[in-house]
């Protein structure tokens, strides 16, 4: 069974339906990119795939041994935290949170837990360092390893690279490919179609017509060139 | 300078200058350390808006005649706290407007009551203790003094313990949430403290400069050091150090407490700016 599965499910807020019929799932190992138009509901589902907002239809399943509340999440920088006095080892520490239970404090194992996750992103000298003095895609490693702190199997990202410039892009994507590689199970809302370089699975949302399928089916059908024609459309 | 320090050693014989002295530093020790998540989180006129709700549950107590009006303002301004912070973004009038109304609103019906029902000879100066602080600090009953130290012990004890958690949902709610924390459970404790914090200061700065006393501390401290842990310390100290040296230079010069207080935090924010650009080059 499937970290993830999404059955018929239909996302939307207010009592209005934006999309719906989303069937998708989430395997050990995959690299689902989940593209569309602004506005088709991709930041809905990632609300919705996080328990931070219900469904409107349809189900989520988690399988695997996935429980709730594993799923790293980095999401999309805010305003509030381009300048928040905080140094890199306190936010990615915050990340260890998930499993400290009620404790107040963090144990040995998990300030242990943080210094590793920091230094497989090739962060630790920066640990002391003041989170809004780094460039954005070293901020963009310290919330990963922060998410990669609060979950072991599965991170979803939210527009990842937004405000980052090419080249940081390009090395951001490569740092996902590694973690990838090593068996992480990754989940991207994107976009940026250079996101899907590296996918192995594409979950094309808009309305009730959306597309699930592997990189390869998706570079075939005519949803792909839809969602260029609409990224051309909007670019004019 | 040799006068001055006796004059203080003479005034410190006073038990009411030693009250004030003690809980003016207890009082700002606690103002301090919610600053920053109240900066950072955009709320400074949260600690503003409630401060003008507290004068305004204060008029009634006066109204009432209460021995302790706390008990009358400290309920009244929780509500209100735990009522605007849950209110939040989703709604048809938002959040600073909606704080805005409080504060008003509050301000002018307090200050409509007293005016009909106070018996007082001298009601503008009662206005004014109120909203300036002025001497009410020298005032204080040792019971008044024994609920200030234990209120402000229990409010630095809570910060402690829930240190990181606060720490968490001040720099991402979204992801704190999504690690399965109760963030709506932590907003509503800040916003118990702050509002516990509010009516704690209303002795030391009068509902007007209340916010001052919170937010400056933390914006000094912000200037000059990167880290969270250090921006709290660091504003403990420079809130305790200006209550202190305040309150001291208020009896010393028979200024009005509040203003003293405020006007060294501004001196105190003024020299971190400066250290602040000078440390950037």
């Amino acid at each position: 069974m499937a970290y993830i599965t999404g059955k018929d499910l239909q996302l939307g807020y207010d009592g209005r339906i934006i999309a719906s019929e989303l069937n998708f799932k989430a395997e050990k190992g995959d690299y689902l990119c989940i593209v569309g138009e602004n506005g088709a509901g991709k930041s809905t589902l990632v609300k919705t795939l996080l328990g931070l907002q219900a469904a409107m239809g349809g189900e989520i399943l988690m399988g695997d041994g996935l429980l709730p509340y594993e799923i790293g999440y980095l999401p999309q920088q805010s305003e509030i935290q381009r300048d928040f006095p905080a140094t890199v080892w306190e936010i990615v520490l915050s990340g260890c949170l998930a499993k400290c239970g009620r404790s107040p404090f963090f144990k040995r194992e998990e300030k242990a837990l943080a210094r590793k996750r920091l230094e497989e992103l090739g962060m630790w000298q920066f640990h002391r360092e003041c989170y809004r003095k780094l460039s954005g895609g070293q901020q963009q490693r310290v919330l990963l390893a922060r998410a990669l702190c609060a979950a072991t199997r599965i991170v979803l990202l939210d527009e990842p690279v937004s405000g980052l410039d090419p080249k940081a892009a390009a090395d951001f994507y490569y740092l996902l490919h590694d973690l990838n590689q090593q068996g992480m199970t990754i989940i991207m809302v994107s976009h940026d179609i250079q996101a899907l370089q590296y996918a192995t699975h594409v979950l094309h949302i808009s309305g009730s017509t959306s597309f699930y399928g592997s990189k390869k089916e998706y570079m075939e059908s005519d949803k792909r060139g839809l969602f260029q024609y609409g990224m051309e459309g909007k670019d004019e | 300078m040799n006068n001055a320090m006796e004059k203080i050693v003479l005034y410190l014989e006073y038990p009411f200058v030693r009250y004030a002295l003690i809980v003016g530093v207890f009082i700002a020790l606690c103002s301090s350390l919610l600053g920053v998540t109240l900066v950072m989180k955009r709320l400074s006129f949260i600690g503003d808006g409630l401060s003008h709700v507290a004068f305004g549950a204060m008029a009634v107590a006066t109204v009432l005649k209460l021995v302790s009006p706390t008990i009358l303002v400290m309920p009244v301004t929780i509500i209100v706290a735990v009522f605007l912070f849950s209110i939040g973004r989703n709604t048809k009038i938002k959040g600073d407007a909606l704080i805005a109304m409080f504060s008003t609103g509050a301000l002018a019906l307090g200050y409509l009551i007293l005016n009909l029902f106070s018996t007082s000879a001298n009601l503008s100066g009662d206005v004014c203790s109120t909203l300036f602080g002025s001497t009410s600090i020298l005032t204080l009953s040792i019971g008044e003094v024994r609920l200030c130290i234990l209120m402000s012990i229990g409010v630095v004890l809570f910060y402690c313990l829930f240190y990181h958690r606060i720490f968490a949902v001040t720099f991402d709610e979204d992801f704190t949430r999504a690690i399965g924390k109760n963030v709506k459970l932590y907003q509503m404790m800040i916003a118990v403290i702050t509002a516990v914090i509010i009516v704690l200061a209303m002795n030391l700065a009068g509902s007007l400069l209340i916010s001052a006393l919170i937010i400056f501390p933390a914006l000094s401290a912000m200037r000059i050091v990167k880290s969270y842990k250090a921006v709290v310390i660091c504003a403990a100290c420079f809130s305790v150090v200006s209550a202190f040296i305040g309150i001291a230079g208020a009896i010393l010069f028979s200024t009005p407490v509040g203003s003293t207080i405020v006007a060294i935090n501004i001196v105190v924010f003024l020299f971190c700016a400066g250290m602040g650009k000078l440390c950037m080059r």
